[in-house]
């Protein structure tokens, strides 16, 4: 398969070079190219006026060019130092000659580095900035950043980008991938774009809207999550009380990762719940879904206690799953299509009868799940692992919703899916709402949060700490909530954009 | 959208037989290889363990043996299935078989009665034995690799123990060989008579029985689904509903109980006894069957019948003035290079079915892209 062709990129000393496009566009092969993760077929890189070639990341670094990785790859039980030096002893040594670079680096840059503080004690921006660290001390002069912003709430992102500037104005050069279009607009000084592997314009940041920007990623209009009028009903669909969970870790201590949990969905309402990852949404999922047995708390789905019933009578009683990590829990990549839509309806029509599977009735059923959600494949018989993300989703998203659920739980529906799946999956999520569907929603896409929700709640270290109205709420103000600034009822605020906390 | 589907199979067809057909021609290659090296000829004796391999009483006795390592596959095959390696498949079916040996032995009722009851008693033990090990890893975590191991070894153990004058076993006339009383011809297991060939044994009859149910309940049942879905993705299984715990404990009580059936056939039409030479370490030729025949029925009953040849042949090559060793270099080659060709195919196949679907898609999708310039 071509992943990228016909690539042109210039990259210039001393500047912030984003490249955006949606996702499965072809940023990250390109990047593993430009990195020696992977070789190209044909073409050239060129690193200042020399032909190079890379067969290794240490290729790559050895000429300068760093990459920090979407996922940290950071060993939580050392120091910081500990996780600069490791695999790097050779430059510095591991003692006071390290140590005194690296607090050379975090000065001249401003990274503010803690170089004693274990890394299990950090937040994730500040495991970014060792992850930057990491590749400066090993020399590098050009970063690659994939999707730097992705785990970050809008006020860390603003305080990366001042970290980015900084390495510019020292005459480093960032190649920052994203897509989300405020930020590359905010922070670039080129811009290139990407669709369908191949390079389809630059921009200059200057004199282009954050939509002339999506037009030209997508190639079409830009669809928004924006929902219509209300359908909210007062008919308690699910009803979370005093939800309290705790899990004892290694050492035997008790950590708690919900606690006092208490919301109430009614039928066609949507409520998102805003957060920075691992602050317990996926726990709270977990619960809802059985998957973990709750200390103590209630839950109730139309009316029945659910609280301690297992995982398949509650998707029997009606409740739909969008799994955050689709390939851990939503699917069997190794299996064909058709048992993936079997997959967690096993005991329900069309997939069986008695205790014997309909292959023939399943079989025709994910035939028309492939066609009415536009899941692009050659076949039910290839296996899941073969499709494109947005794919994989829209068959998860289909096979949901063909059992029509009183409840959905959606984590992160459109996590890793292209522009044109966001929009279907999105329309599905309304459509579904307008016809009495409750939605649990948990998205780190504050606008897809934003624009989807009927209600708001932020959750932070276990609890749900704040509300707010999502017709008013910009995602600025619910940043400062998920960072724990901010709790109670979050007002907008027409001049400042500061929020209050009542 | 037919087209598309029929192709894919074909080749998953093809890449399925890839492998086992590469391990067995590479197999041969060493084999050559060796008896090359210890200054033989190897080409007479691929001609002379054809010729004597599919002689008529050799085929009987092929099927025999196919008839037991069969139903090894198949119980070492359901733990595959579900991730779980069951190395006790051994302890298991030998215990199983003293017991229901000691039980057959003390029966005096009918055939009809004593015989079923036998083979229950023989599951009965498999699965409970099986089931320590089962508890043991959905309780404690205990991985089942380990526990099995010495479960094998307290079977082993056990079983000497019982095995004793006075105890379940009686020493014969001659003084040499300490068995369990032996079954009453009335419970002994019919068999099919081929004139000169000799006997074929009835349970081969069982065995069949065993692998279409095997086929059934994995492929056409809820459970079997619950179970392979178990196999390929513990997350996704538990996220979809499924008990893992509860099907991990299951399925090697399952295991279990098919591992009793092991012994079953050279009891019932064979031995009709439980010695000390009663035919031990079974439980570990159903694994590399188990492998051979990618836990599929078929293609481990090929693999049971592959094997059975291949003890029955190099047997024979003995007599030729050709080493008996060769059996173990020819069993140890085919497995290594089973375990590599799949790993090998299986890899491919996937990465193979991704480029075919983008291609497809692609195709689909041929739209040119316009290269255009914004401000």
């Amino acid at each position: 398969m071509v992943a990228n062709r016909d690539i042109d990129i210039t990259v210039h000393r001393g500047t912030v070079h984003a490249l955006c496009g949606e996702n499965g566009a072809g940023k990250s092969t390109l990047m593993k190219i430009l990195y020696g993760m992977q070789k190209p077929d044909e073409g050239t890189i060129t690193v200042d006026g020399e032909q190079v070639s890379f067969a290794t990341p240490a290729d790559a670094i050895a000429r300068g060019i760093g990459m920090v990785h979407q996922h940290f790859m950071l060993a939580d039980n050392l120091t910081v130092l500990e996780n600069t030096v490791l695999g790097a002893e050779r430059l510095h040594g591991i003692g006071a000659k390290a140590r005194r670079r690296i607090e050379e680096i975090s000065g001249a840059y401003g990274l503010n580095i803690r170089p004693d503080a274990h890394v299990e004690e950090l937040g994730v921006a500040d495991r970014q900035r060792v992850e930057i660290l990491k590749v400066l001390y090993r020399g590098a002069r050009t970063l690659i950043l994939d999707e730097p912003t992705a785990v970050l709430v809008p006020q860390e992102v603003d305080a990366l980008f001042d970290n980015l500037r900084e390495l510019k104005s020292e005459g480093l050069t960032v190649i920052f991938i994203s897509h989300k279009l405020g930020e590359v607009l905010s922070v670039a000084d080129e811009i290139t774009v990407i669709r369908r592997g191949t390079t389809v314009g630059t921009a200059d940041p200057r004199s282009t809207t954050a939509k002339q920007l999506a037009e030209l990623m997508v190639g079409s209009e830009l669809p928004s999550p924006e929902t219509e009028e209300s359908t909210v009903t007062d008919r308690p669909m699910l009803t979370v009380d005093g939800l309290r969970l705790t899990q004892t870790d290694l050492d035997g201590v008790e950590r708690v990762i919900l606690d006092d949990i208490s919301f109430t969905i009614h039928q066609g309402e949507v409520l998102g719940i805003a957060g920075v990852e691992g602050n317990g949404q996926s726990e709270l999922v977990e619960a809802v879904m059985g998957m973990r047995d709750p200390g103590s708390g209630r839950i109730r789905l139309d009316k029945d206690d659910i609280t301690h019933v297992a995982t398949r009578r509650r998707r029997e009683e009606g409740i739909g799953y969008i799994p955050e990590d689709r390939h851990r829990h939503g699917l069997l990549l190794e299996a064909p299509l058709w048992e993936n839509r079997i997959l967690g309806h096993v005991t329900e029509r069309p997939n069986s009868k008695g205790g014997l599977l309909d292959l023939r009735a399943a079989r025709a059923d994910t035939a028309r799940i492939v066609a009415a959600y536009d899941v692009r494949t050659p076949g039910i018989e290839v296996t899941a692992a073969s499709l494109s993300g947005g794919n994989q989703q829209k068959l998860i998203v289909g096979r949901e919703m063909s059992h029509r659920p009183k409840l959905l739980i959606a984590a992160h529906p459109t996590r890793g899916v292209d522009v044109g799946a966001q929009a279907q999956i999105w329309d599905q999520i309304r459509e579904a709402r307008r016809e009495g569907l409750a939605v649990l929603l948990i998205s780190a896409d504050l606008d897809e949060l934003i624009g989807l929700s009927d209600t708001l709640r932020v959750m932070y270290r276990g609890r749900l700490v704040a509300d707010a109205d999502p017709t008013t709420i910009t995602p600025e103000e619910l940043g400062s909530a998920m960072t724990g600034a901010a709790a109670g009822h979050l007002e907008h605020v027409d001049d400042s954009p500061e929020d209050e906390a009542r | 959208m037919k087209k598309y589907t029929s192709r894919f199979d074909k080749e998953r067809l093809f890449l399925g037989i890839a492998a086992p057909l590469l391990a067995i021609v590479a197999a041969l290659v060493v084999t050559a290889l060796v008896i090359l090296a210890t200054g033989k000829n190897p080409g007479p004796a691929f001609n002379d363990m054809l010729t004597y391999g599919t002689a008529s009483d050799s085929q009987v006795y092929i099927l025999n043996k196919a008839t037991t390592y069969y139903l090894a596959g198949v119980a070492v095959a359901i733990g595959f299935r579900m991730n779980l390696f069951n190395i006790g498949v051994d302890g298991q079916y030998r215990l199983a078989a003293f017991i229901a040996a000691a039980l057959g032995g003390a029966l005096t009722l009918p055939g009809i009665v004593s015989i079923p009851l036998i083979i229950l008693c023989a599951m009965a033990v498999g699965a409970l034995w099986a089931a320590i090990a089962g508890v043991l890893k959905v309780t404690r975590g205990v991985s089942e690799v380990i526990s099995t191991i010495m479960l094998n070894s307290i079977a082993t153990a056990v079983i000497a123990y019982l095995l004793q004058p006075g105890r379940l076993g009686e020493l014969d006339r001659a003084g040499t060989k300490v068995s369990t009383e032996p079954l009453p011809s009335g419970s002994q297991f019919f068999v099919f008579d081929t004139g000169a060939a000799g006997e074929l044994w009835g349970f081969i009859v069982v065995s069949a029985v065993v692998g279409v149910l095997y086929w059934f309940v994995l492929g056409r049942t809820r459970f079997g689904f619950d179970l392979r879905t178990v196999g390929m993705s513990e997350s996704a299984a538990s996220a979809s509903g499924v008990g893992v715990k509860k099907m991990i404990a299951t399925s090697m009580i399952l295991s279990g109980a098919v591992a009793g059936l092991i012994g079953m056939p050279t009891l019932l039409n064979d031995s009709h006894e439980f010695s000390n030479d009663f035919p031990g370490g079974i439980g570990f030729t159903g694994i590399a069957i188990a492998l051979l025949g990618r836990n599929h029925p078929i293609g481990i009953a090929l693999g049971a019948m592959l094997w059975g040849f291949l003890e029955r042949t190099t047997n024979h090559l003995e007599f030729q003035g050709y080493d008996k060793e060769i059996l173990g270099v020819i069993q140890g080659v085919i497995v290594l290079c089973v375990v590599i060709a799949y790993e090998v195919v299986r890899r491919y196949g996937i990465k193979r079915q991704q480029q075919r679907v983008g291609a497809e898609l692609a195709a689909q999708a041929a739209g040119p892209v316009k290269k255009q310039e914004v401000a």
